[in-house]
């Protein structure tokens, strides 16, 4: 009996198989490394720039693709000139929005054109499904060490900056006047969450790069109160919902329509969502019952209860 | 015009009497002119602060204080003058200098309790990790006390008021031990009373601890109980004293560069136009610096 659950929780290979393998090591690592950075994306509000970083990997994959060069050269290199660029343009927060807007459109041109050379002039004909939606049970094997050691350079870039990182996003002025050279901070900043899209942008392809980068960090904000907690459980969750959609995509060959199996993309995408709101909805109860115990909790000085006219007797 | 200069050539002398020259100057802005373009920000801004003492950095809006604010920060170089911090030129990076920016830009999730924001102030500057230590762990505590805010010590900062966040940014500031606290505009995002206490902790703060506090106000009534002299900054141009002597209303008029009144009322002081200010327009003479 519990065999059979097994075996329809797992199909059938799922252990044996060494494409889901690669996967699941490819998987997890990118998972962990978008989980900690996406919590810096977001604190510094830079999700948009986060999904532009993406859009840029599809315009270098689809300019790879058309010159024969494997995809994540052009992922990265494209991914880390478009980053310095918005980086270099939008030096106040207000213009921040607009430079990447800008520098977004100029690059999807690009990529369009790209794309429109490889479907018609090539024989790649799989390569727009690939760049959009990913490829994560296709990678060439060779590029496995590249990636893992990659997503190993870029976490250990992100825990040199960490300190100086928190400052800036706090206060840039502040960081500045402690000496903290903000410019070279946000810049390398930049390119880890340049690193860190293109890479979730090869797995579960760029439009969905994002989801692997904001979801669990949006998650673990929810949930946690504390940087280090926050990157931690934004890893958890990450890792978790990558096994799972990997695990569903396995599962899903032998389902409706085509008996092809779904994108992974779909399932990890779907299942961030699922926690989102799942955390939201539990934060939402756990605050409520926090404030019925003590309503002044954290605002013991300044908070007090202020009468309704209607308890003052005014209406 | 002689009157006035009559009115202010004894300034100097009263400041003599009032400034504890014996104390150690922590701050000397000598002879400041910042010029952007063709516009002059700042011109001959000259003054001293010692330590322990409150200075009130006072002046409208668009007066040039921010501007000198970045000077005495060292991040921005001045067209001439020099600011010595310590005896030392002013440089970016000084942890003499303890600034206290006027907000800080913070989501309700931010994923950061008070005490994790008061802890940069040890090591926020450096690059890496910080590794948990019981000694790190009670100076914090010991900075979190020195603000009052031990309540709060675990909350997440998001969701504390803007008098808390500020009292939390002092903290984390003490932490880098000034000798120098620079405060930009700390009371115009607060409530009345929020203000009063950042006031006085503020001022606990320069006694007890020996630091020179300079704090920047466009409204000088919540300072006046607690500050020991005023640097007054109109259109580029500063004086500084005590506050009966700054803030009169012919010593302004020429501060200015047009008529303004000084009223006083109920122990508070405006500083309003003055009558006739198209009439009489005063004499575009240079002004008498207190030195």
């Amino acid at each position: 009996m519990w065999s059979d659950v097994f075996h329809a929780v797992f199909a059938p290979g799922f252990f044996q198989n060494g494409s889901v393998r690669q996967a699941l090591l490819l998987g997890s690592a990118t998972a962990i490394l978008s989980g900690m950075v996406g919590v810096f994306a977001v604190l510094r509000g830079q999700s948009f720039a986060g999904h532009a970083l993406g859009d840029f990997g599809a315009t270098g994959a689809s300019g790879a693709f058309l010159l024969g060069a494997p995809a994540i050269w052009g992922f990265l290199t494209v991914g880390l000139l478009g980053g310095t660029a918005m980086d270099v343009l939008g030096r106040r927060p207000r213009e921040r929005d607009v430079a990447t807007g800008i520098t977004l459109t100029f690059i999807l041109g690009l990529g369009a054109l790209f794309l429109y050379f490889d479907t018609t002039h090539s024989n790649t004909t799989g390569a727009p499904m690939t760049i959009l939606f990913g490829s994560i049970f296709l990678i060439d094997p060779a590029l496995v060490p590249i990636t893992l050691s990659l997503a190993i350079l870029t976490l250990m870039l992100l825990f040199v900056l960490y300190r100086p990182l928190l400052l800036s996003s706090l206060s840039p002025d502040l960081a500045r006047a402690r000496g903290v050279p903000v410019r070279v901070v946000s810049i390398l900043f930049m390119s880890a969450l340049a690193m860190t899209v293109e890479q979730a942008a090869i797995l579960i392809g760029a439009l969905l790069s994002t989801a692997l980068l904001i979801g669990p960090a949006a998650t673990a904000i929810r949930l946690v109160k504390r940087p280090g907690q926050a990157m931690t459980v934004a890893a958890l969750v990450g890792l978790l919902a990558t096994w799972l959609g990997i695990l569903c995509a396995y599962d899903s060959y032998n389902w409706p329509p085509l008996h092809r199996g779904w994108p992974v993309s779909f399932f990890v995408a779907a299942l961030l969502l699922l926690f989102y709101l799942a955390a939201s909805a539990g934060a939402t109860s756990i605050s409520r019952v926090r404030i019925r115990r003590n309503p002044y909790r954290h605002f013991p000085q300044t908070w007090k209860k202020v009468a309704s006219p209607r308890e003052r007797g005014d209406a | 015009m002689k009157q006035l200069m009559r009115k202010i050539a004894p300034l100097s002398s009263t400041e003599r009497t009032v400034e504890d020259t014996t104390r150690d100057a922590v701050l000397e802005v000598r002879g400041v002119s910042v010029r952007f373009g063709a516009r002059d920000v700042l011109r001959n801004v000259n003054f001293v602060v010692r330590e322990g003492e409150f200075m009130g950095f006072i002046g409208p809006n668009g007066a040039g204080k921010t501007t000198l604010l970045r000077v005495i920060l060292g991040l921005l170089t001045p067209t001439s003058g020099s600011v010595h911090i310590d005896g030392l030129p002013a440089r970016h990076g000084n942890s003499f200098v303890g600034y206290v920016p006027q907000k800080i830009q913070l989501e309700p999730d931010t994923p950061m309790r008070a005490r994790d924001l008061v802890s940069l102030g040890l090591d926020g500057h450096r690059f890496g990790v910080p590794l948990p230590s019981k000694r790190r762990r009670l100076k914090v505590d010991a900075a979190l006390a020195a603000v009052h805010a031990q309540s709060f010590a675990d909350a997440p900062v998001g969701r504390l008021s803007g008098g808390e966040q500020q009292r939390l940014l002092i903290a984390q500031t003490l932490l880098t031990k000034p000798k120098l606290l620079l405060l930009d505009e700390p009371l115009s995002n607060l409530d009345i009373r929020s203000a009063h206490e950042v006031v006085n902790l503020v001022a606990e703060i320069a006694k007890e601890q020996h630091v020179a506090v300079m704090l920047v106000a466009h409204d000088m009534n919540p300072l006046l109980s607690v500050m020991d002299r005023i640097v007054y900054l109109a259109d580029g141009k500063a004086l500084m004293g005590p506050v009966d002597q700054v803030v009169q209303s012919s010593v302004l008029s020429q501060l200015y560069g047009y008529p303004v009144e000084v009223l006083r009322v109920k122990g508070r002081i405006l500083v309003v136009s003055g009558p006739g200010t198209e009439a009489s327009a005063p004499e575009e003479e240079p002004l008498s610096y207190v030195e």
